[in-house]
This record gives structure tokens, sequence and C-alpha cells, in this order.
């Protein structure tokens, strides 16, 4: 997050990476689009995405956005569906051990920068922090208006009755909004903006939240940007509002409530248990003291001490 | 013009002339149109007609010319001179353009309800309850049942289709519609069915309306006054009865004479 180090001649030399992956110049002209980012909130700006030494969809966007803003003193947080374990986690915390250097933590208030896609954590971030999207599709007109040209056009002059158009869609389909993520929203009053594929769940804290909101979409070349305590607004109908999911049960091995939960299928006999997504909240818990209804359940220990890999529902990339 | 005599003119269009590089599309078009006229434009395919409408309409600059529409709050502005905001706002409150291919003018993916709602939320509706009960009653009044509201138009008859294209353009009470053959395609029993819906909803709401047609039946039933298009230039012009019974362009007489006679 502060200066980025100049590296000097002979590291290139030595066939190292520049710190952080990206070199200078590149990092010079993300850091340009965040700016401009950040002083129109909610505002797609076009950069020159880079190709990463990874496939489009694990969160190229993401990546260059962390690695133009990271620093040497910064500690990296990488979190994948909620949880920092699973392989898009990994392999991006890795990549930025290997090449940047930077500490990395698991727990969410330790750490200065955190990459993630689809989840915020459920503890509420400060202002010290900056957390960092990776998104698939930043247009959220996009299904609805094929063309780029019009679409920027209806951004351009606010003309977003199309947005409705879906929800419309969506009540008159299945009695209610069926949106459960990439939920729209309205940022600042002016642009309407996908905050990425995160569950409509955590609509809310994007709302005005400390820490300053940086989205990457690598395969589309724009990034946009939400600066702290910006309000953002949750599109919806008058008569229908804008609702978030409820889960009937707590967390079932820490036993947390109003948090977001996966299902974790047991057996092939129809178990199953629902455990929060974030992991690093859900193992906090735990160490307090805070126990579920099925943390003594021998498939739900075995999970608990080797990690939910897999074996996930819910949201999956459009 | 005694029908109107007295008021403003709604639209008025100045030489309005377009060429296609060197090819002429329209040339020196001069007419005005009051509120509550319907106004045909006839000639064969090539003359020039759909140009004029696209023109009109702000879907095609004109090459030279003035196009000066009344808005709502009673100041004459030039088209060509607003800015894109208003005029995008114009097309979807103030205007209705209904095509001859229902699908360019629909949206086929959404429900017949959307796509008759889109314009409302466009202008800042946000109560379902309401949106949907206007798309109800204005499907009703282009008959279509009620229990297609939740229909993609894509479930639709060719004929339905028009109609829900036109119920679309009408939601917003519009002053000016434009309409490009809006009776093609449509088997002969659906088109009169048609024609007599538009002329009711047309005299009831007392819309204006610039109609582009080949077909000098459809003229003869909707229209008030008629032009006569050949080669990109007006010919003739004149109430309809007038030049349909009495043309006195020898390219009129040949067009009214070549009407097949069942």
């Amino acid at each position: 997050m502060t200066d980025t180090a100049q590296i000097p001649d002979s590291v290139y030399e030595q066939g190292e990476y520049n710190f952080a992956y990206l070199d200078e110049q590149t990092k010079r002209m993300i850091r340009r689009a965040i700016l401009k980012g950040i002083a129109i909130p909610g505002y797609q700006v076009p950069f020159a995405s880079r190709e990463m030494p990874m496939p489009y969809g694990w969160g190229t966007g993401g990546v260059q956005v962390t690695a133009a803003i990271l620093g040497r003193d910064d500690c990296l947080k990488m979190i994948d569906q909620g949880s920092d374990d699973t392989t898009n986690a990994v392999s991006l915390r890795g990549f930025f051990e290997k090449t940047a250097e930077v500490r990395t933590t698991c727990e969410t208030a330790e750490a200065t920068i955190i990459q993630t896609r689809h989840r915020i954590p459920e503890k509420p971030l400060t202002g010290d922090q900056i957390l960092v999207f990776q998104v698939p599709i930043p247009e959220p007109l996009r299904f609805l208006e094929p063309r780029e040209t019009e679409t920027r056009k209806m951004h351009a002059l606010e003309d977003y009755g199309l947005m409705h158009v879906k929800l419309y869609e969506d009540i008159a389909k299945n009695g209610h909004i069926a949106t459960t993520y990439a939920y729209p929203v309205k940022v600042n009053d002016r642009y309407v903006m996908d905050p990425s594929p995160t569950p409509k769940f955590d609509n809310p804290k994007i709302d005005r939240m400390a820490a300053l909101q940086l989205y990457g979409a690598g395969r589309e070349k724009r990034i946009y940007a939400i600066p702290p305590y910006t309000k953002v607004k949750s599109l919806d109908f008058e008569d229908y509002p804008f609702e978030i999911q409820k889960f009937d049960k707590p967390c079932g091995l820490c036993g947390a409530e109003n948090v977001y939960l996966d299902e974790v299928i047991l057996d092939d006999r129809g178990g199953r248990m629902f455990v929060c997504s974030d992991s690093d909240y859900c193992e906090e818990r735990r160490a307090d003291g805070h126990l579920g209804p099925m943390a003594a359940d021998p498939a739900a220990a075995r999970i608990s001490s080797t990690g939910i890999d897999g074996a996930k529902t819910g949201e999956t990339v459009r | 013009m005694n029908l109107f005599h007295g008021e403003d003119p709604l639209l008025q269009v100045h030489n309005v002339t377009r060429y296609y590089g060197d090819r002429v599309g329209c040339s020196e078009v001069s007419f005005d149109l009051w509120p509550g006229e319907v106004l045909a434009i006839v000639g064969e395919s090539g003359s020039g007609k759909t140009t004029l409408l696209n023109c009109l309409s702000t879907r095609l600059a004109p090459t030279a010319g003035a196009i000066e529409y009344r808005m709502r709050d009673g100041a004459m502005r030039n088209l060509y001179q607003l800015s894109e905001a208003e005029r995008r706002l114009l097309m979807r409150t103030d205007w209705g353009f209904v095509h001859q291919n229902a699908a360019d003018g629909l949206r086929m993916n959404v429900s017949a309800g959307a796509n008759v709602g889109e314009r409302l939320m466009a202008v800042g509706a946000r109560h379902y309850g309401n949106i949907r009960s206007t798309a109800d009653d204005w499907l009703g009044r282009v008959e279509i049942d009620s229990d297609r509201i939740d229909d993609d138009p894509r479930s639709f008859s060719g004929g339905m289709r028009q109609r829900l294209q036109i119920a679309r353009n009408l939601v917003t009470q519009p002053r000016l519609v434009f309409m490009d053959e809006p009776t093609g395609g449509l088997d002969v029993s659906v088109q009169a069915r048609l024609l007599d819906l538009l002329r009711r909803l047309v005299a009831d709401l007392g819309l204006s309306v610039v109609i582009v047609t080949h077909d000098l039946a459809v003229a003869r039933l909707l229209s008030h006054r008629i032009m006569v298009m050949r080669h990109g230039n007006v010919i003739e012009t004149g109430l309809t009865d007038q030049v349909l019974d009495d043309p006195r362009e020898p390219y009129t007489q040949l067009l009214v004479s070549s009407i097949l006679q069942v």
C-alpha cells in the first residue's frame, strides 16, 4: 500500500521477478486507473489489462490491482468463496508470496490488503484496509444489452430503466426478486454497478464501508472503485424492497447467526450441514469457545480439522 | 386542413434531404403535421419513404434541412439540436416507433408485461404493482389476454407481437407515433383487425401519426392526409380521399389503378 520499491537493475540481471510480478510502468498505469475509479465511484475505468501467468477467471483483474497497490510492509489475505484454503486462494497467495515476498495471513483483522472472490469478510473492515474484488463481468447491463457502445451510453446518460426490467422479470417469474448474487447497486446516487458475484447477503456491507473497495476485471479490462463511506444502494421496487438471504439455522460448527452459510454434504445418505462461508470468522469463534450444534459430529470434526474442500453449493460464476 | 384549423403544428419539416453518397434517399421534403393528424407516406419500394421516416424520428441524421417539434412545454425545438439525453427522453415518452418487424421493437427475451412496463421504469416508475396493473390494462386495450402477461413475445403470433409493440409504445401516452409498415407481413384478416384497433386507438388518444406504407388500403383506412413519394421526391400531397379518388400525377394514377380489385 505504501511506496513500492524501485527494483535495482541488478535484480533483473539475476532473472528474478520485479516486485509483485508486474513491471513498474504497468503498475503506474493501473494506479492511474484506480485513482480515476476512486474519483468517479462506480464508473468502469478501462485499463490495459496484462496477460497474467494464470488463466482468465482465476482473478487476473484482482491480481493486477493487488500487485499495483502492494507494498513491502503490507500483509495480504486471499479469500475464495469466503475460504482461505481453497485452490484459488492458496494459489494466488502463493503467487504473491513468491513474487513479492510479502507477509500473508488468514486473519481478517491482521491483513492490510484483502483480495476476494465472492465474499466480504463477516468481521467489519477498517479504514486501514483495502478490499480487492475479482470481477468476471463488470457490466451490470451486459445480459440485458449486449452492445458495449450502447451500455456505455446508458451509463453516461444515467439511463437505467432496463435494470429494473430485469428485477420486474424476476418478480413476474418467481414472485420475488430472485437475483441472489451480482445484485445491482447504485453507487453514490449515480452509477449502477455490479458488485461482482458476491451474494446479495454482502450488499449491505458495501454500503458506507470504512475500507476502500477496488474491483478489477482482467478479461474485460475494467477497474472500478468505491471510496470509503460511500452510499451504495441495492436496486429494488417500492413494494418489493431489497432483502438479503436469511438462514433458519446457525453455523453447524461455531453456532454463529446472521452470517452467510455454505451447505456441506457429509455423506451419500442425505447428511449435510451448514457452516460459515467465512472460514477465518468460524475458526476464530471456535477458538473463543463458541460451539455449534454439530461441532461434536465426527463428520464435522473431520471437516473442521482439514478445512472444507469442494462440496459447496450455491454461487457459481455466471 | 380545416380539421386542424386554429392549432399550431406539432411537427414542422423544412427541406429535409438525405443523400447516401451520391445517391438520393429523399430530397427537399417539407410539410407540417398537426396534433391529432394521421399522415400516410406512400410509394413503391426505394422511393425514400423509410429514409424520410428515419430522418423524422432522429434515427438517421438528414444531410440538409431542419425538423422542428413542439415539446410539451409548447416550445418548438430543432430535433437535431437536442442533446442525446433529451432526444432519448423524447423517444420514450412523447414518441412511439412501431417497426414493421415486431422483433425489432420488442425485447424478445423478457415477458410481455416487462415489455410494456419498460418505458414506465425508464421514466422512473418504481412500484411493481402499479407497473403491472398498467401493463395489464394496456394488454387489454390491444386485445391480448391478461393470462399472457408473463409469456415471452417469442410465444406470440405475428399479429399479437405487433399489438404488443403498439401497447409498449403507447403506455407513456405519446403525442406522436411513427409507424413503418405496421401491417406488413401479416395475413389479411389479422391486418384488418390490427387496422381496426389502430384506428380506434388513434382516435381515442388523439395521436398524431406518421405512417409509412406501400399499401394504399392502409392509407385509406387510417390517414387523413397522404404524401406520395417517388425517387426521393414528394410528387403529390393532399387529403387521402382526394388523392386516392382523383389522383393528379400520372404516377399516382398508376399506383391507384394497380390496386388489385377482388
